[in-house]
């Protein structure tokens, strides 16, 4: 009879930071158990205090390279609270929203093509060394291009209102330090048609993927959760900026909704679970055991009443029609749900350049001093959460993140379980292809595993089998 | 004809953000300049995990925080024959090190941990422990920059350095001109 075995997948590539994987096979070689670790650790919440206010926006960034402008812009949120600033000056507030539709689209161009696409272009199972954006490169050039370039024109935008490409300074607690030259929104404008075409491209390329892949699409680590998000005050429309906390159950009913995000203690609690240094978040109301919930792109088409951008909403639409009634809980349409939110960046993007506040001189506002402020934004891989507390010097006393990947903490460990009992389970010889297919379920979510260690650490991906006495008998991580 | 055998590059990201990874993309459309004349080979952006064969460059992001950092760290040296420390964290510690010095505390480490997983205000810890399984790699005491751990062979300065040095210095290093960096490119951030 065989033993039991645990294996390993180490690092998890092709997402951003640091993760491993261990299942665990019992004698009769059923999945045991399996998990998502993070694995590094950095202390942020404790390291930052004593730093001055001004500086957090900047410092907070270098937890993720990937969206430091989220990271940038939900702490700037926080301390406009604390600098007493409820409203910024119209220039101010556009320049961050033009600076984050920036993000949000290079980001989600970046996982789309540059790590997800080998999957889907060439198979789950395709040899290692073929599934990289090298290889989309040789094999596809003209779709290797147009990621390259539209990549390029989301970090353009940031480099033109935060002053670089990765970690710039743009906004300031109660504003921003520069407005948008005619120049360079001309340069923007130039192009921004053939980044709508593009978009469009790319909603159909992932919409085409999704139904052609039906079966496996509505199978594969596809599960019914709950989901939240901020949505607009007042009509509940998608706005990745700035909003109301609206969280729905797997039904599609109402858990909470328009609830002043400064009040997110009072919905969430963070779990701590001995194996992971990602924590585990849940609904306060509806308990540790079934009270997790997912973010995200998907999660985000789930939640808002409609887009404000014709193109994007028409996009949606079809995106949830396909489910039929209800909510699309199939999480590889996460995918399809990123390209649509690019196509409704674009179309932001265009709308801002054409406005008039970009060149104002009014950057910002100031008022009456206050000890705390929180700040949340829909980042490209769903809600994040800033907290700070800052005394009469200016120091932080306190500061809690929670960042869009640690709340899909529990979704992904469930993607990984449900992944590995389908492919792994009573298998004799565990191959790569096998390996690469949790992996796929893990790239759906987009974890960004560098924010998820501001906890704690880093976060490589890596599979092991034990046997059932704990026994390593294989560890693999996914290179074979 | 046949093609010039291509120049194998391998990267790692340890204790970084992945922005210098990002950086290496802001090469944009270079990027297909340079997939003719180099193969990447083990690096978070494919599916290649360890080292199959040698690498001409490694490139590192970040410095070490954990034993498996260092783990991968050595065996980048061992593997390549130049390597390369790219941006602050890699060179000097960055962000991660600011949990070796915090004021007023023999133990930054552990409050670090504490802050985190026990006394946070948000919290729910049925264990009152800090995250502890074997699965998770066993933390160093301090950040440690790259060149403490391993020699280096160059060093490309920035958080994130821009993706036009790092193209400078490949494209300079693979065609045998690399002299050092211009006074211009030479920012701390
Ligand atoms: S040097 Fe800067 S960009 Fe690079 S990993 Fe460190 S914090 Fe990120």
């Amino acid at each position: 009879m065989a033993e039991p075995r645990l294996i390993e997948i180490s690092p998890v590539t092709r997402v951003e930071g640091h993760g491993k994987v261990t299942i665990h096979l019992d004698a009769e070689g059923q999945v045991d158990e399996a998990r998502l670790h993070i694995v590094e650790f950095r202390g942020f919440e404790r390291f930052i205090r004593g730093r001055l206010l001004w500086e957090v926006p900047v410092i907070v960034q270098r937890l993720c390279g990937i969206c430091p402008v989220s990271h940038h812009l939900a702490a700037a949120k926080a301390m406009d609270q604390i600098v007493g600033v409820d409203e910024l000056p119209p220039t101010a507030e556009k320049m961050r929203r033009l600076m984050h539709y920036g993000q949000v689209m290079q980001s989600h161009v970046l996982h789309f093509f540059h790590l997800a696409a080998p999957d889907l272009l060439f198979g789950f199972g395709a040899p290692a060394d073929r599934r990289n954006i090298f290889e989309v490169l040789r094999q596809e050039p003209e779709l290797g291009r147009r990621a390259i370039l539209m990549r390029k024109f989301g970090q353009e935008i940031i480099e033109a209102t935060a002053g670089k490409k990765v970690h710039g300074t743009g906004a300031i607690p109660g504003g921003i330090n520069r407005n948008l030259s005619l120049e360079t929104r001309d340069g923007f404008l130039a192009r921004i048609d053939e980044m709508q075409d593009w978009a469009l491209d790319a909603v159909a390329l992932a919409r085409d993927y999704t139904m052609s892949h039906a079966t496996l699409v509505d199978s594969f680590a596809a599960f019914p959760s709950s989901y939240m998000s901020l949505v607009r005050g007042g009509d509940g429309a998608l706005d990745l900026y700035h909003g109301n906390l609206r969280a729905l159950d797997a039904s599609g009913s109402t858990i909470f909704d328009q609830l002043d995000y400064t009040r997110y203690m009072d919905v969430l609690v963070e779990d701590v679970r001995p194996w992971s240094y990602m924590k585990f978040p849940y609904i306060r109301d509806i308990g540790a055991q079934t009270g997790w919930y997912r973010v995200g792109p998907l999660a985000r088409m789930n939640t808002v009443g409609f887009i404000d951008t014709p193109l994007a909403n028409a996009a949606r639409t079809e995106l949830l029609a396909g489910d039929g009634e209800g909510l699309n809980h199939a999480i590889l349409g996460n995918h399809w749900a990123r390209m649509v939110e690019v196509l409704h960046c674009v179309e932001k993007i265009r709308e801002l350049l054409h406005d008039p506040d970009l060149q104002g001189t009014d950057l910002k506002a100031t008022g009456e001093r206050r000890q705390s402020g929180i700040g949340v934004i829909e980042a490209p891989r769903g809600n994040l959460i800033h907290h700070y507390e800052v005394d009469e010097n200016d120091q932080v006393t306190y500061c809690n993140l929670i960042v869009s990947t640690t709340h899909n903490n529990e979704g992904l460990n469930r993607a990984v379980r449900d992944v590995a009992v389908k492919q792994l389970s009573g298998q004799a010889q565990i191959t790569e292809g096998m390996l690469n297919h949790i992996e796929v379920a893990i790239r759906a979510y987009d974890p960004c595993l560098s924010c998820a260690t501001h906890a704690l650490g880093q976060m490589p991906l890596q599979v092991e089998l034990y046997d059932a006495g704990g026994g390593l008998l294989d560890a693999r991580n996914t290179s074979g | 004809m046949s093609e010039p055998p291509r120049a194998r590059i391998a990267t790692a990201s340890l204790a970084g953000c992945f922005g210098c990874h990002m950086a290496i993309l802001d090469m944009d459309e270079r990027l297909i300049e340079l997939t003719k004349l180099v193969e990447i080979d083990r690096s978070p952006l494919t599916d290649i995990k360890s080292f199959t064969r040698r690498a001409d460059i490694g490139i590192i992001e970040g410095g070490c925080c954990n034993e498996e950092n260092v783990h991968v760290l050595r065996d980048f040296r061992r593997n390549c024959d130049v390597l390369i420390a790219l941006g602050q964290c890699a060179i000097m510690g960055g962000l991660p090190a600011m949990r070796n010095a915090i004021m007023h505390s023999d133990e930054p480490l552990r409050e670090c941990l504490e802050e985190a997983f026990i006394s946070g205000r948000n919290i729910r810890n049925t264990t009152h422990n800090i995250p502890n399984d074997p699965a998770l790699p066993l933390l160093l005491d301090e950040v440690y920059a790259c060149s403490e751990v391993v020699e280096i062979d160059y060093q490309i300065p920035g958080c994130a350095p821009s993706g036009d040095i790092i193209f400078d210095t490949l494209s300079r290093l693979l065609t045998g001109r690399f002299r050092g960096f211009g006074r211009d490119m030479i920012k701390f951030d």
